[in-house]
């Protein structure tokens, strides 16, 4: 008797332990394994299809070609570095020695020229894509919370946002350049033309997503909550700030994200027709330079593309979950 | 000439006296409201004369089927909808908008989700007594109505972290702490489980005990009307709908549901709100059949003669 429930005691301990070890197993399978699985197998077939792949440049790359390359690129931005750190240095020599010279000397001093290195393109890239973006977000919230509240506002503004929003960012860049052209004239320009170039064509293409979503996370407050500010007489800037804003604060952050991506593929086209120094820059004139190397290289900056864009959203999550009340729209 | 005027002038200023004393009894004067909702087929006239005259620190229980409109009345009376005729008065002035002096506690709680249930009831605190409270005084009310529907262990813990009984008392408290002259209900138990309903009700019955306010309460429960109300206001189906009886509750306070069970007053008042609601004005359920069809017909002409 107490041997078969010691049996059967051992027996659910052992289920339970099998449970257990299970979970885990497909937890490490599912976050792990599977993924590492997928990437393994799209590297063998990159590497097959690009053997067999014959450009005027030479063979398309495969990956040990972009890792060569991810090496090179991260060399010559070292390299870069100490050239730019030498000519100050030797700057700084110059101005010091005429200046003991003749006291009266003003000190020039001229930043150095030299080429931007991969890297800097991508400082300029994230720069430009963030400026673009914050210019867009400035303008799309207030107005899709102002068209949330009006009905009217709304009628009136939602067929340009549905006509303009298709648009390709394309299409716009050769009017931004004229305009741009035409109207920022100054001596001592604070920025490039080619730098707000990009920005206000990101902006523009960046704009609508979220002019869409936070117009409809206002429009879709709950009635009931919007009968507590009517009885509590709220007035309405109070009404804003303490219902409105909170109640469509996940969809204006859906739709923020979903802008920040559509402002980062813009940003790639922008720049390559902008001549705006950054990523699309560097893969055009790669393509221009037309090096046995070059491919590779463009196809190291599509891998970074993919990576950058990756992280800006994932900063852009769990900007929400800090932000949002609403952990439950907060998901990947 | 001058003299007739005068004459039709007196005459008019006395019934208009008449009808002053009418009003002035009635604390709330809800005065033969019509409302008709617009619809893409025409308008849709949802209530008929509805004329009810209320007391001070009195507690009215609207009862119906589903759909007759009594949600529509307690928005009226609330301000958020505005009768197409006939109007409210509280007070003797004329509503027409939403106020804090008629405090609403909403059916689903409608709480902010993002704000503690302390925040919550600061909302309203805050708004209500922005400049008759000082920042202790305000939170000292604050805590005082939550306190008195037992939420002062949870004042810091959000809607979702709290159940949902726990969230309509804060939603009471909400609306208390607005100091209304007339407290609104709509359905505020009905989506509670009955030993919460219960323990709500007793709740219910002790604050009203304490503040003696004056309260519409929209309900589907019969033994709820009976047990908190003094007054059943029971509607007719709609559309145009109307108030069908009025059945005054004589119970002497304070009431005790157990107690109440074995009251032939009780009883007799519960067996009248049902015999109104399921003889009366039955609600027909009609089924897309031939047989229930024909029955339905036949019923509605008894009803008729009735």
């Amino acid at each position: 008797m107490s041997l078969s429930t010691a049996t059967i005691n051992r027996s659910t301990v052992n289920e339970k332990m099998m449970k257990t070890l299970k979970s885990v197993f497909n937890k490490v399978t599912n976050t792990l394994i599977l993924p590492a699985v997928g990437i393994a197998i799209f590297l063998v077939l990159w590497s097959i299809t690009a053997a067999s792949i014959h450009t005027s440049l030479g063979e398309f790359p495969g990956p040990n070609a972009v890792v060569k390359q991810f090496s090179a690129l991260y060399d010559e931005h070292n390299t870069e570095r100490e050239k730019a750190e030498a000519f100050y240095d030797r700057q700084d020599i110059r101005n010091a020695k005429k200046l003991a010279k003749n006291p009266d000397f003003v000190v020039k001093t001229r930043s150095y020229t030299g080429k931007e290195t991969f890297f800097d393109q991508i400082l300029t890239s994230l720069i430009t894509v963030t400026s673009g973006f914050l210019v867009a977000a400035f303008i799309a919230i207030p107005l899709g919370i102002w068209m949330g509240l009006s009905a009217k506002l709304n009628s009136a503004i939602n067929p340009i946002v549905q006509i303009f929003k298709p648009v390709s960012p394309l299409a716009w860049l050769p009017l931004v350049t004229m305009i741009v052209s035409a109207l920022y004239v100054s001596d001592d320009p604070m920025v490039s033309k080619s730098f707000l170039t990009s920005l206000i064509t990101v902006s523009l293409c960046s704009l609508w997503p979220m002019v869409i979503n936070t117009s409809i996370g206002v429009s879709s407050i709950d009635s009931d909550l919007l009968n507590v500010s009517k009885v509590l007489r709220l007035p309405t800037f109070t009404h804003i700030k303490k219902i409105v804003l909170p109640a469509s604060i996940p969809m204006i952050f859906t739709g923020m994200r979903l802008s920040f991506g559509v402002a980062w593929m813009v940003l790639i086209a922008a720049e390559m027709l902008a001549q705006n120094p950054g990523l699309g820059k560097f893969v055009w004139d790669e393509f221009q330079n037309g090096s046995s190397d070059s491919l590779a290289r463009i196809m190291a900056a599509v891998v970074v593309i993919g990576f950058i864009g990756f992280l800006l959203d994932r900063i852009m999550l769990v900007l929400q979950r800090k932000v949002s009340w609403d952990k439950s729209s907060a998901s990947v | 000439m001058t003299t007739t005027n005068t004459i039709t002038n007196t005459t008019t200023n006395i019934t208009a006296d008449n009808n002053k004393m009418i009003k002035e009894e009635a604390f709330l004067n809800i005065s033969k409201i019509d409302m008709a909702f617009p619809t893409p087929s025409g308008s849709f006239t949802a209530l008929k004369d509805v004329d009810l005259q209320i007391k001070k620190g009195e507690f009215i229980s609207l009862i119906g089927h589903s759909g007759c409109g009594k949600s529509t009345v307690l928005n009226i009376v609330a301000g958020i909808y505005q009768a197409t005729k006939g109007g409210i008065l509280l007070k003797n002035k004329e509503v027409n908008e939403p106020g804090p002096e008629r405090a609403v506690v909403f059916q689903n709680h409608s709480l902010l989700p993002w704000l503690t249930s302390f925040q919550n009831v600061q909302l309203a605190v805050d708004q209500v007594f922005s400049k008759t409270m000082s920042k202790a005084e305000k939170k000292e009310w604050i805590e005082h109505n939550l306190k008195l529907v037992h939420m002062d262990h949870a004042m810091h813990k959000r809607p979702d972290e709290i159940s949902g009984g726990m969230k309509q008392r804060v939603g009471i408290a909400r609306a208390l702490a607005m100091q209304p002259e007339v407290l609104l209900m709509d359905e505020p138990f009905g989506a509670l489980d009955a030993l919460t309903r219960a323990h709500m009700q007793d709740s219910l019955m002790e604050i009203q005990k304490e503040l003696n306010n004056t309260v519409i309460m929209i309900t589907h429960d019969v033994d709820e009307a009976v047990l908190l109300s003094d007054r059943i206001v029971m509607m007719t189906n709609g559309p145009e709908a109307t108030i069908g009886e009025i059945l005054d509750v004589n119970l002497p306070h304070p009431r005790n549901r157990l107690a109440l069970a074995e009251n032939p007053e009780y009883n007799r008042l519960r067996s009248a709100v049902l015999t109104f609601l399921y003889e009366k004005q039955r609600k027909v359920e009609v089924m897309p059949t031939a047989k229930t069809a024909e029955k339905t017909d036949i019923e509605q002409q008894k009803n008729n003669v009735a």
